[in-house]
């Protein structure tokens, strides 16, 4: 199962260019002029994100860096280990919906210190997998059309994180124990 | 909402230096982490030319249309304030489909490109009912492969890299649920409080 779903997703782009070129040219349309015309917002969308994104990153690292952040990780501790989540798992429970690369960086330490076969690396590993950085998500998006209002994206983004953590615990105590 | 977390981060951030004896840290990762951004945009901008030169084909020869009428019932409950043949549902469905099979790079770009569509259909500086509920499954991030985590588990050594395949897929796709329909009932609250 695993073996199709990998072979899928390595031959699925260059089978989709195929499919979309071949296509085209049977449609007799102007593909070289498409192309460059759908190239051309494509830089334009990466133009707009930029200070989007430079900005968010910069301000997530000032607090990572300062320490600011495993302060309050050690702040919540005890907190969340009333609701039963492992307190090794905590650091990675909170960055994940902050920043992507940092997350990768917990999930590995944690892969390392505890074993990839052990309940918190098979527990690191379905985080790391299941969500994606909401944060990271919501400045791009909003941030290449210029959406000034969020209304309750952000809301409904940590939400969501929250019940992912939540799942994550239940499902792989439920399968692994 | 996010002017405060942003500012809240660097402030917070800056003043914990200030006691905790991290400033040096701190002006590091001011300049690092500015050229970290504009690195990870360079690579976003090759696959965003890329990715959107090619769907601006698809989109012209009708497969985009072709692709979003196939998972049409399921878009069109997702999304019921959307023209239901606007190609709009053609980048949605595909960006849907890209993170399904973990294709990151291609997803990022169909994604920007929705939302795009999605601001001109109502040019707002509001986030549209659309666009959160497009996000927060985005942000739920349902997909089939963890290529990331599985290279991760083989690096250090584990006997059955992809044990937790399964595991992640069955999370995923109960938060996404949860999502929706956390989603939905935010929805519902805005209208009533507008009454």
């Amino acid at each position: 199962m695993i073996d199709i779903i990998s072979l899928i997703s390595m031959v699925a782009i260059p089978l989709f260019v195929l499919i979309v070129l071949v296509l085209g040219t049977f449609k007799r349309l102007p593909t070289y002029d498409l192309f460059v015309e759908g190239g051309k917002e494509g830089l334009t969308i990466a133009v707009s994100l930029l200070p989007y994104l430079l900005g968010m990153l910069v301000s997530i690292s000032i607090f990572r860096s300062s320490g600011a952040l495993d302060f309050v990780i050690s702040l919540l501790e005890p907190v969340l280990n009333i609701i039963r989540v492992p307190s090794e798992i905590v650091p990675l429970a909170l960055t994940k919906p902050i920043s992507g690369t940092a997350a990768l960086a917990v999930t590995s330490d944690l892969l390392k210190s505890y074993g990839p076969d052990s309940f918190i690396g098979r527990l690191a590993s379905t985080m790391q997998g299941s969500t994606d950085t909401t944060l990271y998500i919501i400045t791009i998006y909003f941030g290449s059309v210029g959406i000034k209002k969020m209304g309750d994206a952000l809301k409904v983004g940590l939400l969501t994180d929250i019940i992912g953590i939540i799942t994550a615990i239940t499902v792989i105590t439920i399968l692994f124990g | 909402m996010v002017h405060l977390i942003w500012a809240g981060l660097a402030c917070t951030g800056i003043i914990y230096a200030l006691f905790n004896g991290t400033m040096l840290e701190v002006n590091e990762a001011i300049f690092t982490s500015a050229q970290e951004a504009v690195q990870l945009v360079i690579g976003l901008t090759s696959v965003l030319i890329f990715w959107l030169g090619i769907m601006k084909i698809a989109e012209k020869a009708n497969i985009l249309v072709a692709l979003s009428r196939f998972f049409k019932p399921l878009i069109a409950w997702l999304f019921p304030d959307l023209p239901e043949d606007h190609p709009v549902m053609g980048y949605i469905t595909s960006n849907f489909i890209a993170n399904l099979f973990g294709l990151g790079n291609a997803a990022t770009p169909l994604g920007l490109k929705a939302m795009n569509e999605m601001k001109n259909l109502e040019q707002s500086e509001h986030a549209s009912r659309s666009m959160i509920t497009f996000l927060v499954i985005n942000t739920a991030g349902l997909t089939l492969i963890p290529t990331t985590v599985i290279a991760l588990r083989i690096q250090y050594g584990s006997t059955a890299p992809t044990e937790t395949v399964a595991a992640t897929i069955i999370v995923s796709l109960i938060t996404t649920f949860i999502a929706i329909m956390i989603d939905r009932l935010f929805y519902y609250r805005r209208v009533n409080q507008k009454k």
